[in-house]
């Protein structure tokens, strides 16, 4: 396996787990979150640093340099490869963002060591392969937002019944799994109970009301950073599409379509800020979930793009609405409030990213939405058209929404409602990367695509023919030939 | 440098140059820094004034050199060749499309120099010129569109800023309900269109409108699809036209549009928004050759909207209304002339109606004084005359019309009724279930938002 230039995995993972433990004995908040954002630089610098890393490697997969980890246990624990790559930047912007978009009126009720400390389970969980690892990491994740639940005095009935029936699933189907199992002899039980745990985990309709359920009792910040990084759809890749066959993953599409277009629907008769945004998101990360299934390269490449920009373009469209719940308290989306005035800058992320996340034309989601419609087209022709469809009801719920928060009326206001600098920092952030990923989409695409092919040959799916992928990410049609996982990821990726 | 190194440049600098304007005046935007009403006001001119010339250097030079097909190529915006899935990025300069992107400078022109006199020191003017911005842009890139991406890109910023225009008053509730209504009919257009760009893709390979059309300039080409699919994807095409022109039986969002400001109600509802639809059609023209029963259907949809059109043209009591309905009836001919195989007519028609739109609408908030004008001309007062109609129909009829006409067919009632209302209840009641599962299993209420008072917890109550 290849191998870093530096320990990046390590300390990105290690950073935020210190942080954690640094910040928790901070008795002031304000100075919390100002350290926090410190620890959360950091992290993001090192998981910049190994995507960079990594990509010049060219290789399917690569483990860290002076790996303490792999020398303890003899296995490698830590790894990234093409699916992960990106997604530990993007799972440390997210929190670096919504640590620096932490307003000092929401500072005493965000918890910032426990937020770190979820930060760590997140980047470990994106750099480990292992199926127990990434069951126990993914039940730990569920700690942190039980127990501000239960800090807050809210009912954590129904969060511990979804979270505990996600925990059984997953051990249960990891325990019923047998040695050799793959997508050509698929475990059908074990593949089952691992399918629901996963789905549930992605809020899957009608597994779904836990995260609405989150939504209402949990700190935006936290329910926000509990279900933006698509942990779910995660597990789906590593735990079920190794072991699926291709009707069983056309059907989880299926079911996940449907959630999208429920969730797109629902969305437009919400009465309330977060749980619309909870549907929109629960849309989007549906969508995501239909790529994946598709079991085509261009249906793949098309959720890889779609992931990294529904967290991107979503995360900005919930940390607005944070923001602007932080000056006005929650938002009832029965009625308008007229912020625009106040919070113009805000106001037009709000619709940035909204558009964003819907794939409107010159932004980050506007080539993966058309690649996951394009390769959903080639499975299922209706299911394209359903994609069409939530994409619709998606745009119609944003800019609704944007009406409701910022126009219809005008807000009377005795002190400043603009924003703050680090907002500002944030949304220039935020701003260049949809934009620029939507003016200049090529690097991104081919990149994402490149990441499917190789994961598809992975999975050892190809039928009659397989991709082949060279050094300069370019791949091409070669005879199938059977070989095993091991020979033909040798045979393609000669690192 | 040769003839097509000037035809590059030129046809860059026409695309550009609206791209620049959306450039300079959203950063200092962005950055919370805008221009002042002078700065953007030059840069308006400017970016107008060079894309126009650009535009008539070219047509001069196409008419000089008898060009009528000129392609400025700018390559794959985004190419996955294994798949074939390429992003091709081309803009095409012909009969069809030079004089509507002339149109557009010049009308566009025309109201960025009423509106920053029109609109001075109001709060929202800094606002209307960036909308104004992504609207040209849109306009430009739909306009010169070599494949039906490019369109689609266009048709979507024209979209966009034409409803977020319509709600340009944003602090009164009643144009801001009016632009959401018009952005969920642009969006229902929008998915017709993708979903018939995605098949042509997956028919022909690709998007682009020369090997869709054929190899002929416009409008000689012909189709290279058998007619049934050029009849399902042509029927999806109408869908959006339908949308984005406002025609039956989308027509009830013309009035609401009337809601924004003069200048954008002028150039935008009254003008070239509003014949985008027809325009989309007059470029795929070759397939309705294709398929007799997507002619006849254009045909159709022609007529009963200008029917419509000028039924409810009549019974309106405000004269932008009024205006907007007699555009609609004017959509409605060119669409039926579209149908009928009367291209270069049917593009003449659009220019012309346009122009004189655009003219009546900036004119509409000085209509009375007008009015008084040509009274006092005249010596006396201005009377109607009873209609042509009033003689052949009984009373019971012309009420009927009246009413009709008044309701504006019942289209808006009939969308609420049979669309929206079965929607939204489905979607409640699923809301109610689901509130009642989340009650049952959490042991007790779970909405806790449903309790939230609008402004409950604000910093300033804390403060």
């Amino acid at each position: 396996m290849s191998e870093l230039h530096l320990p990046w995995l390590e300390l990105a993972v290690l950073i935020p787990l210190v942080g954690s433990l640094w910040v928790a004995f901070l008795r002031s908040h304000t100075v919390a979150r100002a350290h926090s954002i410190v620890f959360c630089v950091l992290a993001l610098l090192c998981a910049v640093g190994e995507w960079i890393d990594f990509s010049t490697l060219h290789s399917f997969e690569a483990h860290d340099h002076w790996d303490v980890l792999a020398s303890t246990f003899h296995r490698d624990v830590l790894v990234v490869d093409e699916l992960s790559a990106p997604l530990l930047p993007l799972g440390a912007m997210l929190y670096l963002m919504t640590v620096l978009t932490t307003l000092s009126t929401k500072v005493n009720r965000f918890s910032f060591g426990w937020t770190l400390f979820s930060e760590s389970i997140l980047l470990a969980t994106l750099s480990c392969r292992e199926p127990w690892a990434i069951i126990a990491l993914m039940s730990v994740a569920t700690v942190p937002p039980l127990l501000e639940m239960r800090f807050r005095k809210h009912s954590t009935r129904f969060y511990c019944l979804h979270m505990g029936l996600f925990i059984a699933l997953m051990v249960a189907g990891q325990a019923l799994v047998p040695a050799g199992a793959s997508a050509l002899n698929p475990p059908v039980i074990a593949g089952c109970l691992l399918t629901a745990g996963a789905l549930l985990r992605s809020g899957i309709t009608p597994l779904h009301c836990w995260m609405t359920d989150l939504f209402e009792k949990a700190t935006f910040g936290t329910a926000l950073l509990f279900v933006t990084p698509m942990t779910g759809a995660y597990a789906v890749m590593r735990l079920v599409l190794p072991i699926a066959p291709d009707w069983a993953l056309q059907w989880i599409a299926i079911v996940s379509l449907f959630t999208s277009v429920y969730a797109a629907g629902m969305a437009l008769v919400q009465h309330e800020a977060r749980r619309f945004f909870c549907y929109v998101f629960l849309s989007h990360s549906s969508l995501v979930l239909v790529g994946l299934e598709m079991v085509t390269p261009l249906g793949l490449a098309g959720a890889l793009c779609v992931w990294l920009s529904v967290g991107i373009s979503l995360l900005g469209f919930g940390l607005t609405l944070r923001s602007v719940e932080a000056r006005t308290g929650r938002l009832s989306l029965d009625s308008f409030h007229g912020l625009y005035e106040h919070a113009q800058v805000l106001a037009g992320l709000f619709l940035l990213t909204g558009l964003a996340s819907i794939g409107f034309p010159g932004t980050i989601g506007f080539v993966g939405t058309e690649l996951l419609v394009e390769g959903a087209v080639e499975v299922y022709p209706l299911v394209g058209l359903a994609v069409v469809l939530a994409a619709m009801l998606n745009g119609v719920a944003v800019v609704l929404a944007y009406f409701r928060v910022f126009t219809g009326t005008r807000h009377q206001a005795s002190v400043s409602l603009h924003c703050r600098l680090s907002e500002r920092i944030a949304i220039l952030v935020l701003t260049v990367l949809i934009l620029g990923g939507g003016l200049y989409p090529q690097p991104g695409a081919a990149s994402r695509y490149h990441a499917a092919v190789a994961l598809m040959e992975h999975r050892g799916d190809t039928t009659s023919s397989q991709h082949v992928v060279d050094d300069a990410g370019q791949s091409s049609i070669a005879p199938q030939q059977p070989t095993s996982q091991a020979g033909l990821l040798a045979k393609t990726h000669p690192h | 440098m040769n003839i097509n190194t000037v035809y590059q440049i030129l046809g860059l600098i026409v695309v550009a140059s609206p791209a620049v304007l959306l450039a300079v005046l959203g950063l200092p935007a962005l950055l919370g820094k805008p221009l002042t009403e002078s700065a953007q006001g030059h840069f308006t001119r400017a970016a107008v004034l060079s894309g126009l010339v650009a535009a008539l250097v070219v047509l001069g030079m196409m008419l000089t050199f008898d060009s009528r097909h000129v392609s400025i190529e700018l390559g794959n915006w985004v190419e996955i060749e294994p798949e074939h899935f390429h992003f091709h990025m081309k803009f095409v300069f012909d009969r069809l499309s030079v004089p509507f992107a002339i149109l557009s400078f010049v009308l566009c022109g025309t109201v960025g120099a009423f509106a920053s006199n029109y609109l001075h020191r109001e709060s929202g003017y800094q606002r209307f010129f960036l909308l104004y911005a992504v609207f040209l842009l849109g306009m430009v890139v739909s306009s010169l569109a070599g494949t039906i991406e490019t369109l689609f890109f266009g048709w979507e910023l024209v979209g966009l800023s034409s409803a977020l225009l319509v709600a340009f008053f944003h602090e009164r509730p009643g144009p801001v309900r009016n632009g959401h209504r018009i952005w969920s009919v642009y969006r229902v257009a929008d998915a017709a269109f993708l979903i018939a760009a995605l098949t042509l893709h997956h028919l022909t390979g690709a998007g682009d409108f020369d090997g869709l059309m054929g190899t002929g300039p416009w409008p000689e080409g012909v189709a290279a699809i058998d007619s049934r699919h050029a009849l399902i994807v042509g029927l999806l095409l109408l869908v959006a036209a339908a949308g984005k022109s406002g025609m039956v039986p989308f027509s009830g969002w013309l009035p609401r549009a009337m809601e924004g400001p003069t200048p954008s109600s002028a150039v935008f509802y009254g003008a070239l928004s509003v014949h985008l639809g027809t325009y989309l059609l007059l470029r795929v023209s070759p397939m309705l050759e294709v398929s007799l029963p997507l002619s006849i259907a254009v045909v159709a949809l022609g007529l009963v909207s200008a029917v419509c059109g000028t039924l409810a043209s009549r019974v309106q009591s405000d004269v932008k209304n009024a205006l907007a309905f007699s555009s609609l009836t004017q959509v409605g001919i060119i669409t039926v002339e579209i149908g009928l195989g009367f291209r270069y007519l049917a593009l003449i028609h659009m220019i012309g109606h346009a122009c004189l739109r655009t003219l009546q609408l900036l004119r509409s908030p000085s209509v009375l004084k007008d009015f008084q004008l040509l009274e006092n001309a005249v010596g006396e007062h201005l009377t109607a005359s009873p209609g042509f109609w009033n003689s052949l129909l009984s009373r019971r009829h012309l009420d009927f019309l009246y009413r009709f006409s008044l309701e504006r067919g019942y289209l808006d009632s009939l969308l609420n009724e049979y669309v929206v209302r079965p929607f939204v209840a489905v979607f409640r009641w699923c809301d109610r279930q689901e509130r009642r599962w989340t009650g049952f299993a959490g042991g007790g209420e779970s909405r806790e938002s449903d309790r939230i008072a609008v402004y409950g917890d604000s910093l300033e109550d804390v403060l």
